[in-house]
């Protein structure tokens, strides 16, 4: 209801005024990269170049129609043939397509030059959210992280409605990639499970990620900002649901952001050797459990039916705890369970697995600790 | 089946009657006309899926289904409008029009005719089966997308992607079937004096695809094929881990996939050739050159299919050749519109139905011609590649092009096949409604797609909102003026119109199939005519 009143109010808008539809963007973005101003570019001089064309070839036509009618008492003429126009006509649009190749061919060979990155990123795709790993390449980080869309309500009809959809409904992020500015960055894709694709238009960059191959792609952002973009291959259930967020800090800014990862990671590992209470394992297991379970599972733990079997009295998660914890830990082969060992530190996997266990009236009562993951390990 | 055929030789029109007819049936036009119904019916089903997904998209948020069987929607939406609707339409017009065209008594191969149709009901009902058990909580349907990429189809695919693949061999056979029957048709069986030059240009096309067909859908066949063994058998060709690589399928499937999209649009060149001349009372314009152009588009098509695949990180040299290579279809194509255009030029037209939907045709699928020049362009493909402007491309050429080039045949020969005219106010208002609300249905996908809406997702963000709406409008519009569509063809079929069509039907028609009487009879040319 309330879409059908905006249509009718921005056709109105159209007939009255013309103006005020900046919200409403009808076009390419130019982008802040030499690659998306590059594509802008080009896309706007082969759209013209096929306007034109059009007027030429629809003007005829519009001309014939009118003109050319048995009712206007038009007799038809029998030409039929004309080498010399056939001719003509396959030249002329040659000519055209060597005029938009020509800039073609320079933006692409320009996007494909990897040559001279200052830093690496890799970017993994996983169902359904992205992982950042700085750890490769020149200026090889320790930082390597999830991000997940913030919202993980809106993946159901029955709580997408709590949803406030403000500005940016499904494209935020709880950790956003982080890069510095005016640094030829070298991005590397690629996937954990199935295909998706990282894709940025105000950056022009657009790539898969697959699993067992590794692409790359480069990024220099002159302006430090937030971009956003979202997963473009449709990569299973919540394809819609993966935004991507990047952030450009200044170089001085980015210097410390890295300083603030590492401490936290510090922290981390303190945190990790530590014997947790329950309260606080549960609140941090609901946590991971809307970040990394609830896509599938469900936040209320039922699962979908025959996709995704539901936690809530399932015999594992009400059944011996080392089970439970292998197979979040190892996942199960051939399904889409995968194997969180890899993804989750030892007070995440505790955390996710006692909150499991004690949630949604499982109250098995019993819960697992950093140290017991650890020794899994 | 053989007292039939042997009655044939006495009683020349004797039909056979009640179910056998049309279970046990050789004769091209009850064929013909099975593949018409069959299609129109899949056109309703793959519409209401289209109006699942359009009612989904109207607002932000999700309202109606949960992404999972969206996913689903779309999958088979785009199944059953491929490989259901269009493709069996054609096979309908070709079944019904080629013998009459190239003035045969009926198609070269008449068994092997009844079993390719009667494969498509089951292929169709294996995949719908598919569906009627996901609504009925027993599993997903086919999720994955027409286009079927692996992992997410093998390693990840649902249990009824093995119904999906048995399916797709189905209709593969089907296919096959169909184009060898209509090869072995056009090849032995024009009357005398018919050279291929003085073919109809939609034999012609039709010639083309059927090559077309029997080239590729065998590779289609294999890699369902493949896929069935990484499911089931331990295989690794498109897995990963096991050595196996997912682009591999990209390649195959596109190396189906590209030709397959002018398969689905030669056919309705051919139609749209026949329909011009008629109602502009004069003869198609560069007879040659179409026919060159019909056949370098089909060569084109088979070195071009990588264009579907500019992000999956090719090497530039690749990148560079598929986008050129894409760049040159774009040159017969323009070829065949001039040739309409000139045709039109300094005719003496009248604007019937058949001529409307074919006047519509050549703007409407002109502009999913420009789009589908922008999308070869790969830097900024890089853009535009899986978003909405995808989507409205190709329903551009589908939708606006090979559906609007199968109605307008329809209206075109329906006198020719029943014996009545339909009924023309009729006609010009399904024509009208459907103009308007297809455009109001897939232009504003243009924009929400270079704005930076993805495809095949079920919720969006508010920027997207207004555009989605509208176009939401347009789908529910256009899927209920086809409900004219229906009542006109079932009005004409059952004799309830007023005007009986004479044979020639329309004042400038040409060809053989206008010296038949209308209705034309069981069996078209039981004696040759001479062409001279
Ligand atoms: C991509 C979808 C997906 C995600 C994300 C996911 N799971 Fe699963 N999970 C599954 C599937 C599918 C199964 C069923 C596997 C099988 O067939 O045995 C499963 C099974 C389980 C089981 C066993 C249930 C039973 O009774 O057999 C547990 C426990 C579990 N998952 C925990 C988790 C936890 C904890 C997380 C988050 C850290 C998680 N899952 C994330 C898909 C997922
Ligand atoms: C003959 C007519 C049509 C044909 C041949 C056709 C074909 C297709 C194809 C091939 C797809 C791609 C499916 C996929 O991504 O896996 C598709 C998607 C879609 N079609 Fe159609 N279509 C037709 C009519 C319609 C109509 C009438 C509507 C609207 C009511 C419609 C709306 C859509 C929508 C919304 C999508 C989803 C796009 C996406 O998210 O991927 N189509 N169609
Ligand atoms: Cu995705
Ligand atoms: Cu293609």
């Amino acid at each position: 209801m309330i879409a059908a009143m905006r249509v009718a109010g921005l056709l109105g808008l159209m007939l009255l005024s013309g103006e005020s539809l900046a919200d409403y963007q009808l076009n390419m973005v130019p982008g802040v990269t030499e690659f998306s101003q590059g594509a802008y570019e080009i896309h706007t001089m082969v759209m013209w170049i096929c306007v034109v064309i059009g007027i030429v070839v629809f003007g005829a036509m519009i001309y014939s129609i009118i003109n050319h009618r048995k009712s206007k008492g038009a007799v038809a003429a029998d030409f039929h043939e004309s080498t010399t126009l056939e001719i003509i006509w396959t030249i002329i649009p040659f000519v055209i397509l060597i005029v938009m190749a020509i800039p073609a061919t320079k933006v692409l060979l320009a996007m494909e030059d990897v040559s001279g990155t200052e830093m690496s990123v890799k970017v993994t795709g996983y169902q359904w959210k992205w992982h950042y790993d700085y750890n490769v390449g020149e200026k090889a980080e320790e930082i390597s992280f999830f991000s997940n869309i913030t919202t993980p309500d809106s993946l159901s009809i029955a709580t997408s409605g709590n949803v406030v959809k403000g500005d940016n409904y499904l494209t935020d992020v709880d950790n956003r990639m982080i890069i510095p500015t005016d640094t030829k960055v070298r991005l590397l894709f690629t996937s954990n499970d199935v295909i998706h694709a990282w894709w940025l238009p105000q950056f022009g960059v657009k790539k898969d990620a697959i699993p067992g191959f590794i692409n790359e792609s480069w990024i220099s952002v002159p302006e430090p900002g937030i971009y956003r973009g979202k997963c473009a291959e449709l990569c299973g259930t919540n394809h819609g649901f993966m935004p991507i967020v990047v952030e450009a800090l200044s170089k001085e800014d980015y210097a410390a952001w890295v300083d603030g990862q590492k401490s936290a990671a510090a922290e981390v590992a303190a945190s990790a050797s530590k014997t947790w209470s329950k309260a606080d394992l549960m609140a941090k297991g609901e946590q991971v459990y809307a970040t990394f379970c609830a896509g599938c599972h469900q936040a209320n733990g039922e699962g979908l039916p025959n996709v995704f079997p539901g936690l809530k009295g399932s015999a594992v998660a009400t059944g011996d705890i080392s089970k439970h914890l292998d197979v979040v830990f190892n996942g199960v082969a051939g399904t889409a369970m995968q194997a969180f060992g890899g993804q989750l530190n030892d007070v995440d996997m505790a955390a996710v697995v006692t909150y499991e266990r004690n949630a949604w009236g499982n109250d098995v009562g019993d819960m697992a600790q950093p140290s017991d993951v650890k020794a899994m390990r | 089946m053989s007292a039939v055929i042997e009655e044939h030789h006495d009683h020349h029109d004797h039909k056979p009657t009640g179910i056998g007819r049309w279970l046990f049936s050789t004769n091209h036009k009850d064929i013909g006309t099975m593949y018409l119904w069959f299609s129109f019916l899949m056109f309703f089903i793959g519409g209401t899926l289209a109006l699942v997904i359009r009612a989904e998209l109207f607002e932000p948020g999700l309202q109606f289904v949960e992404p999972e069987f969206f996913n689903q929607m779309t999958t088979l939406h785009g199944l059953i409008m491929v490989f259901g609707v269009i493709m069996p339409a054609f096979v309908g017009l070709a079944n019904w029009m080629v013998p009459m065209m190239i003035g045969a008594p009926d198609m070269a191969l008449p068994r092997m005719n009844n079993w390719s149709f009667w494969l498509l009901p089951g292929a169709f009902g294996i995949l719908i089966a598919s569906l009627i058990m996901s609504i009925m909580g027993m599993g997903s349907a086919p999720n994955f997308g027409w286009t079927f990429y692996a992992p997410l189809s093998t390693t990840y695919g649902p249990a009824s992607t093995d119904y999906f693949i048995f399916s797709v061999h189905l209709m593969g056979i089907s296919s096959i079937m169909g184009s060898i029957n209509i090869i072995a048709t056009i090849m032995n069986m024009r009357a005398p004096g018919m050279t291929y030059m003085k073919m109809p240009i939609f034999v012609w096309t039709w010639f083309i695809t059927a090559y077309l067909l029997i080239a590729v859908m065998p590779v289609l066949a294999g890699a369902v094929t493949m896929m069935l063994t990484d499911r089931n058998f331990g295989t690794s060709f498109f897995n990963a881990a096991g050595g196996g690589d997912p682009v591999m399928f990209q390649h195959i499937f596109w190396f189906f996939g590209h030709p397959e999209v002018y398969i689905m649009i030669l056919p309705s060149f051919g139609i749209i050739s026949e329909i011009v001349p008629t109602f502009a009372r004069k003869k198609i314009f560069g007879y040659s050159s179409m026919v060159y152009a019909t056949a370098s588009i089909a060569f084109l098509s088979f070195i071009v299919w990588a264009h579907h695949m500019f992000t999956t990180g090719m090497p530039v040299a690749g990148e560079l050749f598929f986008m050129y290579a894409t760049m040159l279809i774009a040159v017969p194509t323009g070829v065949k519109v001039f040739n309409w255009v000139s045709t039109m030029w300094k005719g003496s037209m009248t604007f019937e139905t058949p001529m409307l939907f074919a006047i519509a045709f050549i703007f409407l699928f002109t502009i999913g011609g420009f789009t589908g020049l922008m999308l070869c362009i790969t830097p900024a493909d890089f853009q535009y590649h899986d978003t909405y402007f995808v989507v409205a491309h190709f329903h551009y050429v589908l939708v606006t092009g090979a559906a609007f080039g199968i109605m307008a045949g329809v209206y075109f020969w329906l006198p020719k096949w029943t014996g009545n005219m339909y009924d023309e106010t009729l006609g010009k208002w399904h024509f009208w409604t459907s103009v308007i609300s297809v455009n109001v249905l897939f232009f504003p996908m243009h924009f929400v797609g270079l704005a930076g809406m993805p495809r095949r997702i079920p919720d969006y963000s508010l920027q997207f909102a207004e555009f989605n709406a509208m176009a939401s409008v347009g789908a529910f519009a256009f899927g209920f003026c086809q409900l004219i569509f229906l009542y006109n063809v079932i009005k004409t079929a059952r004799g309830k119109t007023s005007v009986k069509a004479t044979g020639q039907v329309w004042e400038g028609a040409h060809g053989l199939e206008w010296t038949l009487p209308s209705p034309a009879p069981f069996h078209s040319f039981t004696t040759p005519p001479q062409v001279k």
